[in-house]
């Protein structure tokens, strides 16, 4: 199956012709945000405060990344586990963002979500950090350097690979996947 | 009596925090191989294939195969022979992680506090177990431990009539309750015996094995090999995108128990066993 394309700012079109299991490949731009982040934003969000970047059709990526050795523009940079946002995520999706990556299982809130403000969560490889480094063409800091890995980065990415688990129509691949290769106990 | 300094010590312990987290050891690698030989999902296949691709990545650009490059766990066998000169085995050994990290860009995941959450900014403080053992000779074993498999860990006190089959099925259970999170392809290190807090560190030392290198005792090593194929069995597959390789291997480690108890415990590591040893 061909990958599909995918570069912000993404639109409803783009989410809808998605589907758990697609492969996709992501150019462009992407924003980091992990746990310490998302906390911050939603606080923003809660008194009512411009927050530093602009979700609007934008894409998130779950990461805190290693330190950048010289020479190169990002160290290794896999996704984290995507569940520690799940009570931040309906609120960053209300406020336009359009896809989040990570890995591992969401909530059942964060699937009603996204279906809700047509979204898409998609995993990385996790562990596959070196990898996923080497799609990274340029970082730069944009908002709170003093969480060092865990500040919000603005990546340039060139074909940056990933998978659609929840799409905006309800499915999973989480469970799909499993439900194909589950075999009985052996007894 | 033979004497070490605390800067042998820490240079040893850089080297070792670099080696572990930037070349995962041939086992490893080849355990990750057979499980693309083995794996029938599409999916499947195409997640083996980049962590096999990013761990040549990461041996060729000086990178850690993972951004999270963990808790810095340490195994100490200290031979009684020998006296460390010039300050602790502590400060040794966070001396060592310090510059280790430093110097090998690995990230600094240690807060000072759980509820207040500074980085300490060099990943120290180190999690050190150490054993007294004869001889003069000291061995130390490093294990860079993710959050992200470390979370998905558990101790339970079991009855002892639970026996063999209700281990099998608290441990199976627990993979897939943890289902995609750990990144599986997992390795499950199991503790079995001693007490609450013995039990956990059992779980943890057995995931300094090398992959898949079985139990030295037949009736362990049986075990292992079931929990391997049930947990196998339920579908997970390389990162939970479903498929038949859902662990690499089960390690088990037990301790002598008291007679109304049978602790478990189950630690869990992602697909990158990284572990190092080095006899000093």
């Amino acid at each position: 199956m061909e990958a599909k394309r995918l570069t912000a700012p993404i639109s409803d079109e783009d989410i809808l012709q998605l589907k758990a299991g697609d492969t996709v490949l992501i150019s462009g731009i992407i924003y980091t945000a992990r746990d310490a982040a998302h906390q911050r934003l939603v606080e923003l969000m809660e008194k009512g405060e411009e927050l530093p970047i602009d979700l609007v059709g934008q894409i998130i990526y779950y990461v805190g990344p290693a330190p950048a050795p010289p020479g190169k523009p990002i160290g290794s940079a896999g996704p984290t586990t995507s569940g520690r946002m799940d009570a931040y995520t309906p609120q960053m999706l209300a406020r336009g963002m359009k896809i989040c990556i990570g890995k591992g299982s969401r909530s059942e809130e964060v699937k009603k979500a996204l279906q809700e403000y047509k979204a898409v969560y998609l995993a990385a490889v996790g562990g596959a950090a070196a990898l996923l480094a080497k799609t990274v063409a340029k970082s730069e800091v944009v908002a709170y350097p003093e969480l060092g890995a865990e500040a919000i980065y603005r990546l340039e990415v060139v074909d940056f690979p990933a998978t659609v688990i929840n799409d905006a129509h309800g499915n999973d691949l989480y469970e799909e996947g499993v439900k194909a290769y589950r075999r009985e106990p052996a007894c | 009596m033979r004497e070490l300094t605390v800067e042998e010590i820490a240079g040893q312990v850089a080297e070792m925090c670099q080696e572990a987290n930037i070349y995962l050891g041939e086992e490893e690698i080849k355990a990750l191989t057979s499980a693309l030989e083995r794996e029938e999902s599409a999916p499947g296949k195409e997640v083996l294939r980049q962590l096999i691709e990013n761990v040549r990545i990461a041996r060729e650009e000086k990178m850690p195969i993972c951004q999270d490059t963990g808790f810095a766990v340490f195994f100490v066998d200290w031979g009684q022979e020998v006296h460390l000169v010039g300050g602790t085995l502590e400060e040794a050994i966070n001396e060592g992680v310090r510059r280790g990290y430093r110097e090998g860009y690995l990230r600094k995941s240690v807060v000072e506090d759980p509820l207040r959450r500074v980085n300490t900014g060099d990943n120290t403080p180190a999690v050190i177990h150490t054993k007294l053992v004869p001889g003069d000779k000291v061995k130390i074993r490093f294990a860079p431990k993710g959050g992200g498999s470390e979370n998905m860990s558990t101790v339970k006190m079991l009855k002892p009539a639970d026996g063999v089959e209700g281990i099998i099925d608290f441990v199976v259970d627990h993979v897939k309750k943890a289902g995609p999170n750990p990144c599986p392809p997992v390795v499950v290190g199991v503790g079995i015996g001693g007490t609450f807090d013995k039990v956990a560190v059992l779980a943890k030392e057995s995931l300094l094995r090398t992959v898949g290198e079985p139990h030295p005792d037949p009736f362990y090593a049986d075990m292992e090999r079931r929990i391997l194929e049930r947990v196998n069995n339920l579908g997970i597959g390389p990162m939970g995108y479903g498929g038949r390789v859902t662990a690499l291997a089960v390690h088990i480690e037990v301790f002598p128990s008291h007679i109304a108890s049978m602790a478990v415990a189950v630690n869990i590591n992602c697909h990158a066993a990284r572990h190092r040893e080095r006899i000093i």
